[in-house]
């Protein structure tokens, strides 16, 4: 296979955002008919290459060579011409369609601009049973579809351009056990006929069965280029993932560690969300930090939800002894808790407004009197706030959207640090936060502990669980499969538990 | 590190436009305003229109009242409108409700019992109605459009069925509610003062209130405010019945000026209404907009109304300048909100 052509070739990608090199220099070369599987962490740079060779992200330096020639990909149906098709990980069809008209979307078979619903029909048809999926019929409307049959059909839509290379970013996530078989045949019969696939997936276990060569990815950088996947050592991929080059800087956690006499503020037991947690049972005590480690997908975002109120579950989630029922988010933040959620924009902010009313938003009930806002005592408190947090600029009455991520982070926590919280449950807290407003944050945080709330934390990033939590839960599948003091965990082990599940 | 892809407002300040200039505070809390002062400069110029057109007939008091006494029915309604479109909703039943809160208050049985019960009773409909509206909303998940469009079309219905498609006088011995209309306190009729109220009652509680915080952040981000611990659902209904207590409010003013109840009161009212909220700056996206706004909103279709009566003028050309009003001012909203941004 060596002597092959290569397919594509990328060279020195760069990819410059406001404030991040996303891609630092990025090389990648994929033969035909190959599976090319591309590993990193969150924020490798993984989305952002696929991005870039999909045509929807046009890099900054480097270049791209498809089929023996120096591309453009100058938007999304430029690559779609020269035969790169991409499948999100959000598959983007439209449910409201049949499967026929999804497959053809934007290019149908047409004469005089009438679509020949027919013909579209007949080559979907074929398309469907080239995958192995004749069973599937055109005129069935998408959205009435599983996950699985919609991925043949993304997949199907893929095929219908003279498609060379498709790129797939992480497609088993939403798919069942025994339909990533079913993936792994199609995927095996498209690379039989010439097409090469660049895969993108967490899970060691998928990329040994199904792919050929690996590519790894750390902080917009290759690390390591075509690697065998069938045989490279586990511990050999995860060191060229781990390692970083920042270094952020943690707080001390207190000498003594927490101490076991303090009181229990959380306790959840046997809590399950069908499909996606499966009876979790855990605490938190006073002062004390949890970090959740998983994947997106594991179930760690919705354990917090359903901890929150957020979500529907079933067990038990007692807060200082007293059982939250299912009252919902008003009961939980009633009874203590705060919510840092993981889209801060989406779900946290009223972007028009000033940081003030941002940060008083949980609090209303404090600032009024049979409904009538103290709005004096309501700035002066944001005032406080904004300067004990050293939210910059320092100004309560700026609309929250002009802030940095960081600032706008800060905003959030002040909502909660305002009324006496006992519990803070914090998703991604760092998501789109600047190296230097990180370890602020992170000292935030451990004097919230010192001052003896209880904090549980998810984050993406493992180095982050383990400098920051006191104690690690490890969650995989809706499982958590590891509880350790963060001292005894490294990086690398934690990162072979939460990808291979390997027993501990 | 981040590996997601920047945001619009990383990409626009990057590109330098939307560079935002670090104003002094307070400013920036009131370049929200700078709308307004558009609106009152339109209000200027329609009036300056008027001095020059029809210089005998529109500065003066009896013309000055008549436009107020015409825009208190509308307005009233207005409020209320303007509450649920910042709330994220829109109601279409506005009309409807106040034509059957209109023809209920004015039922041989609802009259026999004095003028008071019929106020009580016409008030009781449209919140009892606006109600439903914010429960088939809340609980019921329908889309606003669709539930209050049911609304619209069933009230009229039920409107013309209690009254037979007749309309129903206010009876002797009922004239009080007349009154309202009729009795001047320093040459203004009562339901000035009362539209006067509405209004003032309205901004402070949006303004001043948790209540109007909180419709703020429901429009503005739902999703932010149900993780806040704000009961959305609850908020959303009330502002529905909000919106119908106004309705109700407003059939009253209808009753004083008309001496009526009847199914066909308050036609396309709710067109008018949303018109001269979406003039007055709010966002139909909801989070974001004024009373006063609303309110400047509607007494620029109101002057426009009364310049071309008092001209003479066409009422179709009449509603053809209300159009492009409505697309001019959205169009120069769109602008200074981007300035100001």
């Amino acid at each position: 296979m060596s002597d092959a052509i290569p397919l594509l070739v990328m060279r020195g990608i760069v990819k410059q955002f406001p404030g991040v090199r996303a891609l630092d220099g990025v090389d990648l070369e994929v033969l035909p008919g190959e599976v090319h599987c591309l590993l990193g962490q969150n924020g490798a740079g993984k989305s952002t290459l696929i991005k870039t060779l999909a045509g929807a992200h046009q890099p900054d330096e480097g270049t791209i060579t498809f089929g023996g020639e120096e591309v453009r990909l100058s938007s999304p149906i430029a690559a779609i011409k020269l035969g790169i098709s991409t499948i999100y990980q959000e598959l983007d069809l439209v449910d409201g369609l049949s499967v026929a008209e999804n497959v053809f979307l934007g290019h149908e078979p047409a004469r005089l601009g009438f679509v020949s619903r027919a013909a579209a029909a007949r080559a979907t048809r074929e398309v469907l049973s080239r995958l192995g999926h004749g069973e599937i019929r055109p005129s069935t409307e998408v959205g009435r579809l599983s996950p699985a049959a919609k991925q043949v059909v993304s997949m199907a839509r893929a095929l219908s351009h003279d498609t060379r290379l498709i790129v797939m970013d992480e497609p088993s996530a939403a798919l069942a056990h025994d339909e990533v078989g079913n993936l792994f045949r199609i995927i095996r019969e498209l690379t039989a006929q010439g097409v090469a696939v660049i895969y993108i997936s967490h899970r060691l276990e998928e990329i040994r069965e199904i792919g050929d060569r690996v590519t790894v990815l750390k902080d917009g950088r290759t690390v390591a280029v075509g690697l065998p996947a069938k045989d490279t050592p586990t511990s050999e991929v995860i060191s060229l993932m781990t390692g970083r080059n920042v270094e952020y800087l943690f707080p001390d956690r207190p000498a003594a560690g927490v101490r076991q006499d303090r009181a229990e503020v959380l306790r959840v037991e046997n809590l399950s969300v069908p499909g996606r947690v499966e009876d979790v049972s855990f605490s938190v005590r006073a002062g004390e930090i949890v970090g959740l480690a998983g994947l997106v997908g594991s179930g760690r975002s919705e354990i917090i939800e359903a901890v929150y109120g957020a979500r529907r579950f079933s067990g038990t989630v007692t807060l200082e002894g007293r059982s939250t029922g299912r009252g919902g988010t008003g009961t939980a933040v009633r009874m203590g808790m705060g919510l840092a959620p993981e889209e801060r924009k989406a779900q946290a902010l009223l972007l028009d407004q000033s940081v003030s009313r941002n940060i008083s938003l949980a609090s209303l009930g404090r600032y009024s009197r049979l409904g009538w806002m103290d709005r004096r005592r309501e700035a002066a408190d944001a005032r406080a706030m904004v300067e004990a947090l050293d939210i910059r600029p320092s100004d309560p009455e700026r609309p929250v959207k002009t802030l940095s991520g960081g600032n706008q982070q800060k905003a959030v926590l002040a909502r909660w640090l305002l009324n006496d919280r006992r519990l803070l449950l914090l998703d991604e807290p760092t998501r789109g936060v600047d190296v230097g407003a990180r370890a602020e944050l992170y000292a935030l945080v451990r004097r919230l502990a010192d001052d003896g709330i209880g904090v549980l934390l998810v984050s993406s990033e493992v180095p982050e669980v383990l400098g920051l939590a006191d104690r690690v839960l490890v969650i995989r599948e809706g499982r958590i499969v590891r509880e350790a003091v963060a001292g005894e965990l490294d990086e690398h082990a934690v990162l072979d538990m939460i990808m291979e599940g390997s027993p501990v | 590190m981040s590996e997601s892809p920047p945001s619009v407002d990383e990409k626009v300040r990057a590109t330098g436009q939307g560079r935002a200039p670090v104003a002094p505070a307070g400013l920036l809390t009131r370049l929200g305003e700078v709308p307004l002062l558009g609106l009152v400069a339109a209000l200027v110029l329609l009036a300056v229109v008027g001095l020059v057109t029809v210089p005998d007939t529109f500065a003066t008091t009896s013309n000055m009242v008549s436009i107020l006494s015409l825009a208190a029915t509308i307005g009233v309604i207005t409020v209320g409108m303007t509450f649920v479109i910042i709330g994220g909703g829109i109601d279409l039943s506005v009309g409807a409700l106040m034509a059957l809160a209109s023809v209920w208050a004015t039922t041989l049985a609802t009259q026999a019992y004095g003028p008071f019960v019929m106020i009580v009773c016409a008030v009781l409909v449209g919140t009892g109605a606006g109600l439903v509206n914010g429960l088939l909303i809340s609980y019921g998940r329908m889309v606003p459009f669709i539930a209050t469009l049911a609304m619209l079309v069933a009230a009229r219905g039920l409107a013309q069925r209690m009254s037979n498609r007749r309309t129903q006088l206010v009876a002797q011995g009922n004239e009080a509610i007349v009154g309202l209309s009729t009795t001047r306190v320093l040459g203004i009729p009562l339901l000035v003062y009362i539209f006067a109220v509405v209004v003032v009652l309205g901004w402070v509680l949006l303004n001043r209130t948790t209540f109007g915080r909180r419709t703020y952040a429901v429009g503005g981000n739902p999703e932010a405010a149900r993780l806040a611990g704000i009961d959305v659902r609850r908020h959303t209904v009330a502002l529905y019945a909000l919106s119908g207590l106004c309705c109700g409010i407003a059939a009253v003013l209808i009753m004083a000026r008309t001496t009526t109840g009847s199914s066909t009161h308050g036609d396309l009212y709710e067109l008018d209404a949303i018109a001269a909220v979406i003039i007055g700056g709010t966002l139909l996206t909801g989070g974001r907009g004024s009373i006063v706004g609303s309110i400047l909103g509607l007494l620029i279709f109101t002057v426009i109304t009364n310049l071309f009566i008092l001209n003479g003028l066409n009422t179709s050309d009449q509603l053809v300048a209300k159009g492009l009003i409505i697309v001019v001012a959205v169009l120069l909203q769109r602008r200074s909100l981007r300035t100001a941004t």
